[in-house]
């Protein structure tokens, strides 16, 4: 019998095993892969590394920090802020037809940009910055206003609200079209406020230091281990069944694999709640190249492009949506050393129902087709490094499901989270990105602060 | 443990929860939130650590008691009075 059962080996599983474990509970992590790292994983072809997930940490803030999410998420695991060896971004940048709002780990750079380009809106971009300052993220009553509503309150120019959503949205937003406030405001503090990282080596650092400190505690990580159903009894799981047959036994069970894949396990037949899966999803494309995109005179860590003044935030109608996107060159971080390679990635969104419904003849040309269009809109806004490429390789939504089991590869999730991580189960419980927090820093801790309520105290 | 073991414990707590705070400047009578900025989570583990230790049993109720090094190590002189220093 494990005093914990954690479905999923991604960050808030492993987490969460390491909080546990660390308290001397027997605890076993599931993972239905291969390998861990969920979302967030990685993988070495024809010779080179690639991330998947990453495209930096959010949340950075400098070493000695005592406040703010990365500093608590370090105490919780026992870990110091060397250990995750971040490297903070150059520079990024947020490019909109004719406005360019560049920004860093410093806000006022961000506040600069904003003045320079929307000069009238100066003071309103301090009043914004003001009420994310005051926003409470423990209080739970703002949490669900419409960012949206909240924005044109304080900023009477659109464009700059498109231009501050884009980011926001891509790296985390559920919901399409809006953001609830209190999303808004836990993201633009993450990014802009914060700032960006990376380890030179990558999301394996993050992983392998994860695993290394669950099994160091005694923690069990059992791969190839799919749930394929969860035995419910008199309102409490009392069995969890493996897809190779096996059958273990938990006094409770912290599942990451999202609410309605939970639920679904769950053998009861109560309902899955009304709630929908999540809708949004990602393509993504991989360069490796000759050079590094400093050489071909491209310095911006992150770059968010839009072609348009109106930023579209929904599942799109055709297989990429390459209006906008997200260029990530991890070269492009303060690392004191190269990275060798040079690589350049696109994300755009994604309409998960045409990649899952092709054969594999038709997936793998229509890979090449969006791989080509994908790059070729992202080069209207940096250097075309196109004869500089030497591998290539791309993930679609399909990719995603695959990885991490979530419904149409929706990479946030649910639009609706769970924030207290309770089911109807009493002994059942939620983490990870339908709990609530996303990015790496914020899966980490919804790992912690679930395990933290409901499986440390009795 | 005498009251001063106690208070040598706590602080070996403290020292593992907030590794990079300077402790040595620690005001017995002021509470731990103010001058350390620990927040409910690292409460919890000033217990989870105690129960760990020393098998002790805090109920969430009196959670309260452990605002600062002085409230501490009253509350936890009867639990611990009969327990050895490691």
């Amino acid at each position: 019998m494990y005093d914990t059962i954690i479905i999923g080996a991604g960050m808030s599983g492993l987490a969460a095993g390491i909080r546990l474990a660390y308290y001397e509970q027997r605890v076993c992590i599931l993972e239905r892969h291969t390998t861990i790292g969920g979302l967030n994983s990685f993988y070495r072809m024809r010779g080179r590394d690639y991330d998947v997930g990453l495209h930096a940490l959010t949340n950075i803030t400098p070493k000695g920090t005592k406040q703010g999410p990365l500093a608590r998420l370090l105490r919780q695991l026992r870990m110091s802020w060397d250990d995750l060896q971040i490297s903070p971004q150059l520079g990024s940048e947020i490019v909109f037809p004719g406005v360019h709002l560049r920004f860093s780990n410093e806000l006022e750079l961000l506040r600069t940009e904003v003045g320079r380009e929307f000069p009238h809106q100066r003071e309103n971009f301090d009043r914004l910055i003001n009420e994310i300052v005051e926003y409470d993220d423990l209080d739970e009553s703002h949490q669900e206003i419409s960012a949206r509503k909240r924005l044109a309150e304080i900023l009477t120019e659109p464009l700059l609200v498109e231009m501050l959503f884009c980011p926001l949205m891509f790296y985390g937003s559920a919901r399409e079209h809006d953001m609830d406030w209190g999303q808004f405001s836990i993201m633009f503090r993450s990014i802009f406020m914060e700032g960006l990282g990376r380890p030179h080596a990558g999301v394996r650092l993050i992983l392998k230091h994860l695993v290394r400190k669950f099994r160091g505690l005694g923690g069990e990580l059992k791969l190839r281990a799919g749930v394929k159903r969860l035995a419910v009894e008199k309102g409490c799981v009392s069995r969890v069944e493996l897809e190779n047959g096996e059958v273990l036994e938990g006094r409770r069970i912290l599942s990451s694999a999202g609410w309605c894949e939970t639920m679904r396990m769950c053998d009861d037949g109560a309902p899955v709640s009304q709630r929908s899966s999540g809708r949004l999803s990602f393509c993504e494309t991989i360069a490796s190249l000759d050079v590094e995109p400093q050489d071909l005179g491209h310095r911006s860590t992150i770059t968010f492009f839009n072609d348009s003044e109106e930023f579209a935030w929904t599942k799109p109608d055709v297989p990429c949506d390459v209006r906008s996107g997200v260029v990530c060159s991890p070269n492009n971080f303060d690392y004191g050393q190269s990275l060798g390679d040079g690589t350049m990635r696109i994300t755009t969104l994604a309409n998960q129902d045409h990649w899952n419904g092709l054969d594999e003849h038709d997936y793998r040309l229509e890979k090449l087709r969006w791989y080509d269009r994908i790059t070729d809109s992202a080069v209207r806004f940096v250097p075309d490094f196109r004869s500089r490429v030497v591998d290539t390789d791309m993930f679609t939504p399909s990719t995603i499901v695959r990885f991490t089991g979530h419904d149409n590869g929706a990479v946030y999730g649910s639009p609706e989270k769970q924030f207290d991580g309770r089911t109807h189960l009493d002994n059942l419980f939620v983490c990870g990105t339908d709990q609530g927090f996303v990015g790496i820093v914020g899966s980490i801790l919804s790992g912690i602060s679930m395990a933290n309520q409901h499986c440390l105290r009795d | 443990m005498t009251n001063e073991q106690i208070r040598e414990e706590v602080l070996d707590i403290l020292e593992v929860i907030a590794p990079d705070e300077d402790l040595s400047q620690l005001d017995d009578a002021v509470n731990f939130r103010d001058q350390l900025e620990l927040d409910s989570m690292d409460f919890l583990d000033i217990v989870m650590e105690l129960r760990k230790r020393h098998r002790i049993q805090i109920p969430e109720d009196d959670y309260v008691n452990l605002a600062s090094m002085s409230s501490t190590v009253e509350f936890l002189e009867p639990l611990l009075k009969d327990v050895e220093k490691v």
